[in-house]
C-alpha cells in the first residue's frame, strides 16, 4: 500500500512539472509577450529592454523556465495587477482559497450523500415511477447551466421567499473571529455558533447550485453500476448463503458498485472548479472563482498563474486521494 | 442444537425424504413473447445422505430446477408452481425472510464459475465467516477458527494465510474449494452443486469431485449434483435424473442407468463421452441437432427430432413417465439391452445424423 502511494506521488510530480511547462509556455505566448503585457504597447524600446533585463527575459529559455520554477516553488508570482492591485498574488490566492474549498467540499458532499443512495434506490426499483422521475431530474440537473440554476435558486429562495441570504459568505453584521478561513469551521472552533450557523445558511444555495451536475453524474453512474453488480454471480452466491439484506447490500452490492463511482467523483472535482467560477460570480462568494473571473477580465497574469497552477495541484491531489480510496476498496488495485 | 438434530434424525424413518420436489413447474414470462416453460412437472425425492445427479444439456432446465429449490429465481416474470417440501415444509410458500433463514443454513449451493461467484473485494475468510455470523449468531472473531477449519477440510493449504487472501489471489481449483467451504460452513443438510467442475481443468475436476464426495460422506449432507457430463456423476451419485427440455426423461440408480440406458437421449449422452479404450481414430458420436430443435411436450416427445430411433407415435402423443423396477422412463421406443431397437425407423435416424 505504501509503495502504491509513493508510486502515485511520483506520478503526481510528473503531472505538476508538465503543467508548469504549459503555464510557462502560455506566459511566453501572451500577445506581444510579457513586457507588452506589463508596459503596454506604446512603451519605449529602452524601457522594454530594461524590463526585459530586470525580468531575466534576455536569458536562454531554459534558464527562464528554471527561474520561473524556483519562484513558483517559493510562491513568488509577483503582485496582483487587477484583482487586488498591489497585493502579492500568492496572498490573494491564500485568502480566497478557503472560501472556494468550503463551497466545493460542501457541494461535493451534497452530491455524494444524495447521489449514491438515490442511485442505489433507483437501481433497486428499476423502471418504477421513482426510477423514471429520478432519471428525468438528473437529466435536467446536467442540462441546466449552473449559473442559470444559481440565478433561479437565488431569485426563489433568497429574493422571493427570503428564507436564505442573497449573497456573500457571512452577514456583515456578524463580527466573527477568523482562524482557518473556513467560516463554518471557524465558528465551531471559537464557539461562535451563530456565526457558524449564519455561514452555513450562506452556503446552502451556492452549494446546491454547484452540486447539481456532480449529483446528477454520481446518481447515474451509481444507478448503472448497481444494476450491473446486481446481476453478478457473487451477489447470487451471497443470496444463496442466506445473508441479511443489509450485508448483501453493503458488503456485496454497494462495495463493488462504488468502484466506478469513486472514479467519477475524482473526475467531477475538475468540473467543480469550473462551476465554482460561475456560482461564485452569482453569489458574490469572494473565492477563487471570483478572482479568476476578474483576473481574466483585467489580465491579472500573476493571479492567473497562481490560480491555474494551484488548481492543477489541487486536482492532482484529489485524484491521488481518489486513487487511494480506490485501492482501499479494491484489493486488485493494491497488489497490481 | 446438534443434539436435537441428531435425535430427530434418529426418530425419523430413514425412508422419509429430506427434500421432496413435487411436480415442479417454472414458467418464464417475457413481455411480447410466449411464456416459456423451463421446468415442466419435475418430481424427485432426496433422503438424508442421498446423492442425486441431474443430467442434461444446456437449456434442459436443470439449473432452473436448482435455483427454484433455493428460491433464487427472480421474482418478476417467473412463475414457480408445484411443491418443494423440505422436512415437510413447502419452501415455495415461505416468505422471503423465512427462506433466507434456510438458505445457507439448511440448503447450501455451489456454482459453476468459481471466480465470478466470489466477491472480488472481500477476503475469503470474511466470505466464509459471514455464513456463520448469520446462521450461528457468532461474532467474526469466534467464527474465524471455524472458517479456518473449513478451508482446511476442503483441502486449501495454509488456511491461515488464505483467510486474508482475496479471490484473485487463488487458483481456480482453490476458489471452487473456497466456495464449497462457504456453502458447507453452516452444515446444511442439502447441498446443491450446479456444474461445480465445468470451469475447471480436468485434473482439478477430479480433485474437487473427490473433496465433495468425502465431505458429503463425512457430514451426511444430501447432495444434488447438476451437470451436463455423465462422466462427472459416474463415480459420485446414487441416482441419476436425466432431463430433456424441462422434463425428466429417465431416472434410475446409477449402475442400471450406466449399464443399461433405456432412453435414446441417455444412450446418446453415454455414447458421446470420449473413451480411452476406444479404437484409434474412432469418431465421437454426438447427439445430432440441438435443444432448439425440440417439439412441444404437449403434443409429442420433445426429443423425437434428434432421436436415433423415433417411431410414428413419438411425434403424435406425449410419452408419460412410467416407473418400472425403480427406473422411470419417458419413451415409446426405448433402447433394448444397450442396442437401438430393431423396430426403429432407422432411415429417419440416419438422415438426422448425416444432415
Amino acid at each position: 500500500m505504501i509503495r502504491f502511494i509513493v508510486r502515485r506521488l511520483l506520478q503526481m510530480v510528473g503531472v505538476v512539472v508538465i503543467l508548469s511547462l504549459l503555464v510557462f509556455a502560455w506566459l511566453k505566448a501572451l500577445p506581444g509577450g510579457t513586457v507588452s503585457a506589463l508596459l503596454g504597447e506604446r512603451a519605449t524600446p529602452e524601457r522594454r529592454a530594461a524590463l526585459e533585463k530586470a525580468l531575466g527575459l534576455d536569458q536562454p529559455i531554459y534558464v527562464q523556465y528554471w527561474e520561473f520554477v524556483k519562484r513558483a516553488v517559493r510562491g513568488e508570482f509577483g503582485a496582483s495587477t487587477g484583482v487586488q492591485p498591489g497585493t502579492d498574488a500568492f496572498d490573494v490566492f491564500l485568502t480566497r482559497f478557503p472560501a472556494t474549498i468550503e463551497l466545493a467540499v460542501c457541494a461535493l458532499v451534497l452530491a455524494i450523500v444524495l447521489g449514491i443512495p438515490l442511485g442505489y434506490l433507483a437501481a433497486r426499483r428499476r423502471a418504477s415511477l421513482f426510477d423514471n422521475t429520478s432519471i428525468v431530474f438528473s437529466l435536467i440537473g446536467i442540462a441546466v447551466p449552473v449559473f442559470f440554476l444559481a440565478f433561479l435558486l437565488k431569485y426563489w429562495f433568497a429574493v422571493k421567499l427570503q428564507w436564505l441570504p442573497v449573497s456573500g459568505r457571512q452577514d456583515p453584521g456578524i463580527d466573527a473571529t477568523r482562524v482557518t478561513g473556513f467560516f463554518v469551521l471557524d465558528g465551531l472552533l471559537t464557539r461562535e455558533f451563530d456565526a457558524s450557523w449564519d455561514a452555513l445558511k450562506h452556503l446552502i444555495l451556492p452549494s446546491l447550485a454547484l452540486a447539481t451536475i456532480p449529483f446528477a453524474v454520481i446518481f447515474r453512474i451509481t444507478r448503472a453500476s448497481v444494476l450491473e453488480v446486481l446481476d453478478e454471480d457473487y451477489v447470487r452466491t451471497a443470496e444463496s448463503k442466506g445473508l441479511t439484506n443489509r450485508i448483501i447490500r453493503g458488503r456485496h452490492v454497494l462495495r463493488n458498485a462504488l468502484l466506478p463511482v469513486v472514479t467519477t467523483i475524482g473526475l467531477q472535482t475538475g468540473g467543480l472548479l469550473v462551476g465554482a467560477v460561475l456560482t461564485e460570480r452569482v453569489f458574490s462568494w469572494g473565492g477563487l472563482g471570483d478572482a479568476l473571473a476578474i483576473a481574466f477580465q483585467r489580465r491579472d497574469y500573476a493571479v492567473l498563474q497562481v490560480c491555474i497552477l494551484m488548481a492543477a495541484v489541487t486536482y492532482v491531489v484529489i485524484n491521488l486521494l481518489v486513487d487511494i480510496a480506490y485501492a482501499v476498496i479494491d484489493p486488485r488495485v493494491r497488489t497490481r | 442444537m446438534t443434539d436435537t438434530l441428531s435425535t430427530s434424525q434418529q426418530h425419523r424413518n430413514d425412508d422419509t425424504p429430506l427434500l421432496s420436489v413435487r411436480d415442479l413447474r417454472v414458467t418464464f414470462h417475457r413481455s411480447g413473447e410466449e411464456p416459456f416453460v423451463a421446468v415442466d412437472g419435475v418430481s424427485f425425492d432426496l433422503r438424508p445422505g442421498d446423492t442425486l445427479g441431474i443430467v442434461g444439456e444446456s437449456g434442459s432446465g436443470k439449473s432452473v430446477t436448482s435455483l427454484a429449490i433455493m428460491g433464487l429465481l427472480p421474482k418478476r416474470g417467473v412463475r414457480v408452481e408445484g411443491e418443494v417440501l423440505y422436512n415437510g415444509t413447502n419452501l415455495l410458500t415461505l416468505s422471503p425472510d423465512q427462506m433466507r433463514d434456510r438458505r445457507g443454513a439448511e440448503l447450501g449451493m455451489i456454482f459453476q464459475d468459481p471466480l465470478s461467484s466470489l466477491n472480488p473485494v472481500v477476503p475469503i475468510g470474511v466470505q466464509v465467516t459471514e455464513v456463520l455470523e448469520r446462521h450461528r449468531g457468532m461474532s467474526r472473531k469466534a467464527a474465524t477458527p471455524l472458517a479456518r477449519e473449513m478451508l482446511d477440510r476442503v483441502g486449501i493449504p495454509d488456511p491461515d494465510r488464505r483467510l486474508k487472501d482475496y479471490p484473485h489471489q487463488l487458483s481456480g481449483g482453490m476458489r471452487q474449494r473456497a466456495l464449497i467451504a462457504m456453502a458447507l460452513a453452516a452444515a446444511p443438510r442439502v447441498l446443491i452443486a450446479d456444474e461445480p467442475t465445468t470451469a475447471l481443468d480436468v485434473t482439478i475436476q477430479a480433485q474437487i469431485l473427490a473433496v465433495l464426495k468425502d465431505l458429503v460422506e463425512d457430514t451426511g449432507t444430501a447432495m444434488i449434483m447438476i451437470t451436463h457430463d455423465l462422466g462427472v456423476v459416474a463415480g459420485l451419485v446414487d441416482r441419476v435424473n436425466v432431463m430433456y427440455a424441462g422434463r425428466v426423461v429417465e431416472a434410475a440408480e446409477r449402475h442400471p442407468l450406466f449399464a443399461d440406458p433405456r432412453h435414446p437421449y441417455t444412450w446418446g449422452l453415454l455414447q458421446s463421452i470420449p473413451r480411452l479404450d476406444g479404437a484409434r481414430g474412432e469418431r465421437l458420436n454426438p447427439i445430432p441437432g440441438s435443444v432448439s430443435d425440440n417439439l412441444p411436450w404437449t403434443s409429442a416427445c420433445a426429443f423425437a427430432p434428434r432421436c436415433s430411433q423415433p417411431i410414428e407415435v413419438c411425434t403424435q402423443r406425449t410419452p408419460e413417465l412410467v416407473e418400472d423396477h425403480g427406473r422411470s422412463l419417458r419413451c415409446f421406443n426405448p433402447i433394448q439391452h444397450g442396442r437401438p431397437s430393431p423396430d426403429a425407423d432407422t432411415t429417419r435416424g440416419t438422415s438426422e445424423v448425416t444432415r
